[in-house]
């Protein structure tokens, strides 16, 4: 049977249509927009008149800005934040993915305790969960593990909750699963369901199928909110001090200003740090979403135009990756 | 009647879904090698049947059976069990299919389509299976588009790499929902013409098409479904020239 089938003859490309003789171009008078102008100026001398004012105030403490900005107590304090949105991020992402399975598992109850889940964390504020897991170990000092209404077992102490560290990322990771959930979610249902029956019918098991096929489809539904979540959850971070956490960007720079007396020069001192980390994260979602993008629309001219490859118009493609999304 | 075990043996086989009754008991009989094409309007339950045969969808009554096996079931005495997910998938790794829509893994390439399953399933070496998936797809002529996206093939293309997919787990049963369907008419003609050699090569096959030259030239039994039941089955030339049920005749008399 290898015999008679031939590829698509290169290069079969229909010839571009509208090969008339080129017209004349229109010369007409440019419409123009005064009011483009004015508003540009306006808001032009606004913010001037605004920098110059600030560069003059008192209030601002421009020399503490400057001299607390690298101060060693910042920087180290800085870290404290990434390594807290790290973390929590890391969590949230994985618990998200679990509770976004559980969603779309055909076990009613393991669903009903997923929605559970999404309603509490989604429902109730942050900040609020934050306190509650700061007094978590006043309500459960310890927990024991084995038999109900005996004493067959052990029973677990939960020193570690008194750590504020902890209970700070995970608190932030428990609420941020809510939200990971709900995007990883609407990522699965993006993929065509005709990519599970093929996987199914070739023989590939749920497992193979969900990491193979279903999941690395999604992640170009998954990646670019996710994206916004971690530079979202940055700025969360500063919410920990309800715990009480004050290692942190903006809970040191509270105490620094509590001792000298300076509260805002270090607002602006953390949020200038806040600001260079959001920046270096939407440079990075920038190219990731670029990235991610790639072959939706695109179908790589380069290497498309070399083959020869017609697209395949009209035809209901269910594979193609554009569509969705 | 033969001596040899039916390749896929159906006695009554029904399905609904909800009150729907989709399938009200079909009877027939493939034997190894045959190739058998089921016509029918939309709605009939071709596709549905189709996807019985290799338990993407479940049998409610009836008896369907592959190479002797019960199909999503395992038989015990007289009674029946429903298979485990492993063991429905071995089934179903034995019976080849090709979907309406390809449905071709879009972020995979052509070659690596086809490697997926076997590598995966069947745990054969890379260098093997990259083997094996490069003569496949010199096979349905793409010998030179395995480092092709889908996106970046035509339908045609598409569903010839999506044959040989199916073909990598060297199934003994191929089951062809619809392949033509979705396809510009000028590119169903290389499709069709990879089928005809499969067929050929003594490949035992399922086609559900609207494609009546096909049937005609390439079957060995055809049959006509409709409201779910068999209405008419037998020779590809005496269903499609010479139907003695009425239905058939006003089937045939449309799309012919």
């Amino acid at each position: 049977m290898s015999e008679g089938i031939q590829a698509r003859p290169a290069g079969a490309v229909p010839p571009p249509a509208g090969s008339r003789a080129a017209a004349e171009p229109i010369k007409a008078g440019k419409l123009r927009h005064p009011w483009r102008i004015v508003f540009a100026v306006v808001l032009i001398a606004l913010v001037v008149l605004f920098v110059i004012d600030a560069a003059q105030r008192q209030a601002y403490g421009w020399q503490y800005v400057g001299k607390y900005v690298f101060d060693r107590r910042i920087s180290a304090a800085a870290l404290v934040t990434i390594q807290l949105t790290v973390y929590s991020m890391i969590i949230g992402v994985l618990l998200g993915l679990v509770l976004a399975v559980m969603r779309l598992s055909p076990n009613p109850v393991v669903k009903s305790v997923a929605w559970l889940y999404l309603w509490i964390f989604r429902g109730t504020p942050v900040y609020v969960q934050l306190v509650f897991w700061g007094l978590f170990s006043l309500i459960y000092p310890h927990i024991f593990l084995g038999v109900p209404w005996t004493s067959l077992g052990y029973s677990l102490s939960l020193g570690f909750m008194q750590n504020a560290f902890i209970i700070a990322f995970v608190g932030l990771a428990l609420n941020e699963a809510a939200y990971m959930a709900e995007i990883v979610r609407a990522g699965l249902l993006s993929v065509d369901t005709g990519q599970e029956e093929a996987a199914t019918a070739l023989g590939m098991s749920w497992w193979q199928t969900m990491t193979r096929i279903i999941i690395p489809q999604a992640m170009r539904v998954i990646i670019p909110p996710t994206g916004n979540e971690v530079i979202s959850m940055l700025k969360t971070t500063s919410l920990v001090a309800a715990i009480p956490l004050t290692t942190d960007l903006y809970g040191v720079a509270r105490d620094i200003s509590a001792v000298t007396y300076t509260p805002i020069p270090l607002l602006i001192v953390a949020s200038l740090w806040y600001l260079l980390f959001t920046s270096i994260l939407m440079v990075g979602q920038f190219f990731l979403e670029k990235r991610f993008s790639r072959g939706v629309n695109a179908r790589r001219p380069d290497r498309a135009a070399a083959a020869g490859v017609l697209p395949a118009a009209g035809a209901p493609d269910g594979n193609d990756l554009g569509g969705k999304g | 009647m033969s001596a040899v075990t039916p390749m896929v043996q159906a006695e009554g086989v029904s399905k609904s879904f909800g009150t729907n009754h989709v399938l009200r008991g079909i009877d027939l009989t493939v034997d190894p090698g045959e190739v058998l094409c089921i016509i029918g309007p939309s709605g009939s339950g071709k596709s549905t049947f189709l996807r019985c045969i290799n338990h993407l969808e479940r049998v409610d009554a009836g008896r369907l059976a592959v190479d002797g096996q019960v199909v999503g079931y395992r038989q015990h005495g007289d009674k029946l069990y429903e298979l485990k997910p492993k063991e429905a998938a071995r089934q179903r790794r034995e019976i080849g299919m090709v979907f309406q829509r390809f449905n071709l893994f879009p972020h995979m390439t052509a070659l690596e389509n086809v490697i997926e399953a076997p590598i995966r399933v069947k745990g054969l070496a890379k260098g093997r299976a990259v083997e094996r998936a490069e003569e496949l797809l010199e096979r349905v002529g793409l010998g030179d588009k395995g480092d092709h996206y889908p996106s970046q093939l035509s339908g045609g293309q598409q569903q010839r790499v999506a044959i040989a997919r199916a073909l990598a787990m060297d199934p003994k049963l191929m089951l062809f929902d619809e392949p033509t369907s979705a396809l510009d008419p000028e590119l169903v003609g290389e499709v069709l013409d990879v089928m005809k050699g499969l067929a050929a090569s003594g490949m035992t096959m399922i086609v559900v098409t609207h494609e009546m030259g096909f049937a005609r030239e390439v079957a060995d039994a055809v049959v006509f479904m409709d409201g779910g039941v068999v209405v008419e089955s037998g020779d590809p030339s005496e269903v499609l020239a010479n139907p003695r049920h009425e239905r058939t005749k006003a089937f045939l008399s449309k799309v012919l």
